[in-house]
């Protein structure tokens, strides 16, 4: 540092908007290269490389999948007809838990990990601001819900041409579309997929600012996951269940309807624009009313 | 303790507004209580001025760090204001801190990155730094603190003094106004903690004022030009460490093996508090030419081993101001 510089005065640091993405960009690169972010999306990317191998092996005699009774995962008897359908299968089998954990990891992290090492204390003094530092967060873990997506989507996509023979496709009303439209509505359903995971995403990064313990959020969050699930399964609380965050979670589906069924998917994503609102609003209230004491 | 101490009415500035500019850390009735009633700095009025190496002293809980962290906006005041270079705290932290480098409660750093990406990252926060000089500068720091050639290593292999510089490093990524840096030479061997005197001395020559919150009455006594006094929440003394240290008087002290003699003949020539002991005899200097109380010692058939004023060190100075030694906890 020059003299020049210590002694320019107040001001006169010229600066452009664009800076301020900076720290979203190493947000980012930081999310992605610690090891346990990159331990899960290897589950994740595992998940497709099991299913297909297993009905690649249960099926090399001929016999359908799950002995024909329509057994297991949405999709997955047609898997052998046509390698995309592994996509859908793969999707349907990680989007009620693992994916949302992966995501719930993250997002109960994202303040809390800071805080429980004392990095947020001079992210603060850098100074990021604080409303500047939770946007940057919450727009990282909604990137990671379209990474985390993206990881099973791409796996199984690859799995799936691997094993299986790729080609047209049977919709669920029995139509049958092209190849390239199918490809196209895999792809749909993976951003809807992740579209889907941002209410678990805000409401984990809400629970990251109560706390300085990353473990403590992450834990809360997934057991609100499990907690919500388990919710959802009981007939006599029907009356929540529009309310909660997985309700419409496999509504996916519907895309591969012929014309596609739209009700359920705008429900979905109404439900998720809600949680994202209202949870960040109050991730907002509590984090840029906090004393930073850790 | 709670009657303004000589020293708070000297020189300081006066704090009002227009005046700002002359005190880049002005406090007023400071309060902070936490949520359990614990009150943890109680009516600080704190003033540092521009340019000083500012030596902030207390025992571990006296509220330092409450108090810093109150100066860098993380947590808010119960009551009183802060004004940090001129601008209230923590209302214009985006404005005021860009211009100011800190270390608060030691170095906190990402394990899984390396030094130099730490700094990265702590750089890419402030919206104020220019990302085409990013990596010049934090090779800069780097090279500053002496971590070039561990740059690359990664966080969670450094030793505590490492991560002491890397965090000093994090301080100096900008030009700055003000560092605050609390308790700069721990986990730092003897000759690291020469090195970051050395540095803040430059740093302070560039006209950086320096807050330096420590433990270690000697580290403030080398470095500071101005020093304040935490107690359980209170500030005790602040001033100038010149000041600080007159308040405290030095004395003469005779080495002799005719100590009865001495004390004799000193008390003779006006010398006032005359205490032997031992082959030691000391008092008040006097106003007269020192070679004239010598001249009448040995006239006298004293025989004079050693005659020295000893200057009077801070650590004197904080007994004689507060009536209890600084290692006393709050």
């Amino acid at each position: 540092m020059s003299r020049a510089d210590a002694l320019r005065p107040e001001g006169v640091r010229r600066r452009s908007p664009l800076w301020t993405l900076g720290l979203l960009g190493s947000e980012l690169a930081v999310t992605v290269r610690r090891w346990r972010t990159l331990a899960l999306l290897g589950v994740l990317a595992a998940v497709p490389v099991l299913i297909g191998i297993a009905v690649r092996i249960e099926t090399r005699d001929g016999a359908p999948v799950g002995g024909g009774n329509g057994e297991g995962p949405a999709f997955i008897t047609q898997i052998t007809n046509n390698g995309l359908f592994l996509v859908f299968t793969a999707l349907a089998a990680t989007l009620p838990f693992f994916l949302p954990l992966v995501v719930g990891v993250v997002a109960g992290d994202a303040i809390a990990g800071e805080a429980g090492a004392g990095t947020l204390r001079y992210l603060l003094v850098a100074p990021a601001g604080r409303t500047r530092l939770l946007l940057t967060k919450y727009a990282t873990v909604m990137a990671f819900c379209l990474l985390a997506t993206m990881v099973v989507t791409v796996s199984a996509l690859l799995v799936g041409a691997l094993l299986f023979p790729l080609g047209e496709l049977t919709t669920i009303s029995g139509t049958r579309i092209g190849f390239t439209e199918g490809l196209g509505r895999a792809l749909l359903i993976a951003l809807v997929v992740a579209a889907s995971l941002v209410g678990i995403a805000a409401l984990g990064l809400f629970v990251s600012t109560l706390t300085n313990s990353g473990i403590a959020a992450m834990a809360t969050t997934v057991g609100l996951l499990i907690t919500v699930q388990i919710v959802d399964q009981i007939p006599q609380l029907h009356a929540v269940q529009p309310y909660l965050f997985s309700h419409y979670w496999l509504s996916f589906a519907d895309l591969m309807r012929d014309p596609v069924y739209w009700d359920d998917l705008v429900k979905n994503l109404g439900l998720q624009g809600l949680y994202a609102a209202v949870f960040g609003s109050a991730a907002w209230a509590r984090f840029t009313a906090k004393d930073i004491n850790a | 303790m709670d009657e303004p101490s000589a020293t708070q009415r000297e020189p300081a500035p006066r704090r009002d507004q227009g005046d700002a500019t002359a005190s880049v850390i002005a406090t007023r009735g400071l309060t902070k209580r936490y949520r359990g009633g614990q009150l943890a700095v109680d009516g600080l009025d704190l003033t540092v001025p521009a340019g000083s190496v500012f030596g902030f002293l207390g025992p571990n809980g006296s509220g330092k760090t409450t108090t810093i962290r109150m100066l860098m906006g993380l947590i808010e005041p119960t009551a009183g204001t802060a004004r940090v270079l001129g601008r209230p705290m923590p209302r214009s932290a985006r404005t005021v801190l860009p211009q100011v480098g800190a270390l608060i409660e030691g170095p906190a750093l990402y394990g899984f990155l390396s030094g130099r990406d730490n700094l990265l990252r702590y750089d890419a926060a402030d919206p104020t730094a220019d990302p085409r000089t990013r990596r010049t500068r934090v090779a800069a720091a780097l090279d500053r603190v002496g971590l070039a050639a561990a740059a690359g290593k990664k966080a969670r292999a450094y030793s505590l003094g490492m991560k002491q510089r890397l965090g000093l490093a994090a301080a100096l990524l900008q030009p700055r106004r003000l560092l605050v840096l609390d308790e700069p030479t721990n986990g730092l061997d003897p000759q690291g903690m020469r090195e970051i005197r050395t540095l803040i001395r430059e740093l302070a020559a560039d006209g950086t004022t320096v807050f330096l919150s420590s433990h270690l009455l000697d580290e403030i006594e080398q470095v500071c030009t101005h020093a304040a006094v935490m107690a359980q929440g209170r500030l005790v003394v602040q001033g100038a460490v010149s000041e600080l240290a007159a308040g405290a008087r030095d004395r003469l002290a005779v080495t002799t093996p005719d100590a009865a003699e001495a004390t004799r003949v000193l008390k003779e020539l006006g010398v006032g508090d005359v205490t032997a002991d031992g082959d030691r005899v000391t008092g008040e200097p006097p106003e007269r030419d020192l070679a004239e109380v010598t001249a009448a010692l040995v006239a006298a058939g004293v025989r004079v081993r050693g005659l020295t004023v000893e200057r009077a060190s801070l650590e004197d100075a904080f007994v004689a101001l507060t009536g209890e030694g600084f290692d006393v906890a709050g």
